[in-house]
């Protein structure tokens, strides 16, 4: 495959070396700066010892956890649960750079996609928007829904790169349609950049100011460098501002974004929005559906004002505007409303004595043994409430993916004033 | 040996989770008794066993006060000789006995603290979280595993104050691909099960006469996953995923929803009765009708 790329000057010599590395083959150019051998280590006798990521994978969550909960400690912070997010993403010609392996461009596509799957099961009643900059215009590729299949095709549809990106030209079309939002919504924009620059019609800083008034609070993810302007947009409207250094790290900082985050005090208009729980409509019966505008049979929902047909939840019912839903979908949020405190690290006595050894041997949740090499007791980490012991790994499931303790919720409690009893 | 379990892991090796509901205040109140719902179980549980020489049976006791690990069978030595109870496979001597502890203890955990009368539920949630985790680790022992599914065989009545961490079990299977069967002995109807089996594309059955129990689990719940395409099982019908409102518990087609908690309301209210949040106005304006405290966290 030739590469026929043209560099500037000062970077001829690198050019050739990459021609040299070019009769090797395109899988091994993935080796060329990755030194992988350097974290192998040797034990006393010489031989190779095994990487052991899982301590460091358990030590990177464990931080990350305590740093999300740093704030939390005990309060409980309003939420920002019904989400209005627009993407913006950068199609300028920084993203057909290839320091991400294909090119910037696929890598945020692939990660774009999995960041909206993630962001409508722990956000099910919210919406997203899509936003492409090529050639220095703001392109919308969708408008707000709530359905991931739609925007995640209009996404793969096109991807190609062209032309200058312009921040101001993106904010200002998110800005225009998230003015139209209902007040009880959280707005937010997400931009993924990649240029180093942005060409705009008039003054950035107005737009900014003019995005902080209407309550957008908009963070960015960039690709290439850290840009003054992209930090000056973060701090002023709350947002989150990150570069990330590779596509590892790129796939975390946009999954970061998809839990709700904190809700800033002036913004949140609470309000009581009206909603309808349709009923599964009974096997057998027909109906137009109003989604498709084609005859259905069976399996579908009917909306329980204007009656109409639809075929998924959660949505807006087209007739009479509706926002249908199933408790579910809402059951779904209530783990960021009810978040379980973080496990306490049990420090590692070697001891005789340790009370642990007779507690417990093993985890509660997953009955695997605690001991180490040697019967010696390994990391493990307890509940503050339930007082019962569990395997690191647990401790992860339990708090990115199941939301109980198993300890807790095993154990009987009296009665008290229960909010959410259905 | 690893390559001759490879060629025996076929794609209908199943590992199941049982959770048997040893309830006391629902099994003291039932036509049938414990025992004979146990033996009809313990010989369904050798016909799973039978189906494949890899299949492998967890049980999870659901307690009244506490839940707790019963039996494991990849753990059972195989030639253990001992005779087992009356007329009860030797196979499953340490179940009973660990069973029994099991009742006795929990028994206790009853006595010392005082129980409302009203809902007599069993700890669905803490055996659901546990079933959860065990299944969790044997997704991290390798890529050759038996598909794992849960079965909840429960008799006791829903427990309102479990709603949100049975949910959270529901969503946390329905993420990791583990489908949820549930067979509802009990009298009234088990909404959590109902929409744990819809969710989870699990089969939910509530057989009316438990003299034939041994029937309706070999029938329908002991087909491993790949073989239940084949085969026809009780379709979900009606489950109800309309919601209740938190003012009078009845069941409502629509209702009003508030944007900070997300309780349910049947009429307009002024002021939001879960989270203290006045409607209308941002929290800043509120503070002075709310107090300070109130400003940024949600009440509970």
């Amino acid at each position: 495959m030739s590469n026929q790329r043209k560099r500037p000057n000062g970077e001829r010599e690198e050019d050739d070396e990459e021609d040299d590395a070019e009769g090797i083959g395109q899988w091994e150019r993935a080796y060329v700066d990755d030194r992988s051998w350097e974290a192998l280590q040797e034990d006393e006798s010489g031989l190779l010892r095994p990487i052991d990521t899982s301590a460091i994978y358990h030590a990177q969550y464990r931080r990350r956890l305590r740093m999300l909960s740093a704030a939390a400690a005990g309060t409980r912070i309003q939420k920002g649960l019904i989400r209005y997010l627009y993407i913006v993403i950068d199609f300028s010609r920084a993203a057909a750079e290839t320091d991400f392996r294909p090119s910037r461009m696929a890598i945020m596509a692939k990660h774009v996609e999995a960041f909206i799957r993630e962001f409508f099961d722990q956000n099910p009643l919210s919406q997203i928007g899509l936003v492409s900059i090529k050639n220095g215009i703001a392109h919308t590729l969708t408008d707000l829904g709530g359905s991931p299949e739609s925007h995640i095709q209009a996404l793969m549809g096109k991807l190609e790169a062209a032309g200058d990106s312009s921040l101001q030209n993106a904010l200002e079309l998110v800005h225009e349609h998230l003015n139209q939002i209902p007040s009880y919504g959280h707005r937010e924009v997400l931009i993924l950049y990649s240029a180093l620059s942005t060409s705009d019609p008039g003054d950035i800083m107005e737009t900014i100011q003019k995005c902080k008034k209407s309550r957008l609070r908009c963070s960015v993810i960039g690709l290439s460098a850290e840009m003054f302007i992209c930090k000056h947009l973060c701090q002023e409207t709350g947002g989150l501002y990150s570069v990330a250094v590779d596509e590892v790290h790129l796939k975390d900082l946009l999954l970061e974004h998809a839990p709700p985050p904190p809700a800033i005090a002036e913004f949140a208009i609470s309000n009581l929005i009206k909603m309808g729980f349709p009923q599964r409509a009974a096997e057998g019966s027909m109906a137009i559906c109003s989604c498709h505008k084609e005859v259905k049979i069976g399996a579908g929902y009917t909306c329980p004002r204007c009656k109409a047909r639809v075929c998924e939840l959660p949505t807006e019912c087209t007739i009479c505007g509706l926002t249908l839903v199933s408790s579910p979908h809402l059951a779904r949020s209530y783990h960021h409303l009810f978040p379980i405190a973080p496990f306490d690290e049990v420090p590692t006595l070697s001891s005789s004595n340790d009370p642990r050894r007779k507690l417990g041997k093993s985890c509660f949740g997953c009955q695997q043994s605690l001991l180490g090499a040697g019967n010696k007791p390994g990391p493990c980490v307890t509940c503050r409430k339930c007082k019962h012991y569990f395997c690191l790994d647990c401790d992860i499931y339990i708090h990115e993916s199941l939301h109980n303790c198993p300890g807790c919720e095993s154990t009987h409690r009296p009665k008290s004033v229960s909010l959410l009893e259905e | 040996m690893a390559t001759v379990a490879s060629k025996l892991y076929s794609d209908d090796v199943s590992l199941l989770v049982l959770l048997l509901d040893t309830n006391p205040l629902f099994w003291s109140n039932t036509s049938t008794t414990f025992s004979q719902f146990l033996s009809h179980v313990l010989a369904f549980l050798n016909a799973v066993l039978g189906l494949n020489q890899l299949n492998q049976v967890v049980v999870i006791a659901t307690g009244y006060c506490s839940c707790d690990y019963i039996y494991d069978s990849s753990l059972t030595l195989s030639g253990n000789s001992e005779s087992g109870r009356t007329g009860m496979p030797a196979l499953f001597a340490s179940l009973l006995e660990k069973l029994e502890d099991f009742i006795v203890k929990d028994e206790e955990l009853i006595k010392e603290q005082e129980h409302d009368e009203r809902i007599a539920s069993s700890l669905l949630s803490g055996s659901l979280s546990m079933a959860l985790c065990y299944i969790q680790r044997v997704f991290r022992s390798g890529h050759l595993h038996p598909q794992p599914r849960i079965l909840c065989l429960q008799g006791s009545p829903d427990g309102p104050e479990q709603y949100v961490a049975v949910m959270n079990s529901i969503f946390s299977a329905q993420r990791l691909m583990v489908p949820i069967d549930s067979c509802y002995i009990g009298t009234q109807n088990s909404a959590f099960l109902q929409q744990a089996s819809y969710i989870t594309s699990g089969v939910h059955h509530a057989p009316k006469q438990l003299d034939g129990l041994f029937q309706f689990l070999t029938t329908i719940f002991a087909t491993d996953l790949h073989t239940r395409s084949f085969v026809q099982l009780p379709k979900p019908v009606g489950v109800d995923f309309r919601a209740s409102c938190f003012c009078h518990k009845k069941t409502i087609d629509m209702g009003y929803v508030c944007s900070v908690c997300l309780s349910i309301f049947c009429e307009h209210h002024k002021k939001c009765s879960t989270c203290g949040s006045v409607f209308g106005q941002s929290k800043l304006d509120g503070a002075s009708t709310v107090s300070e405290k109130k400003r940024k966290a949600p009440d509970s």
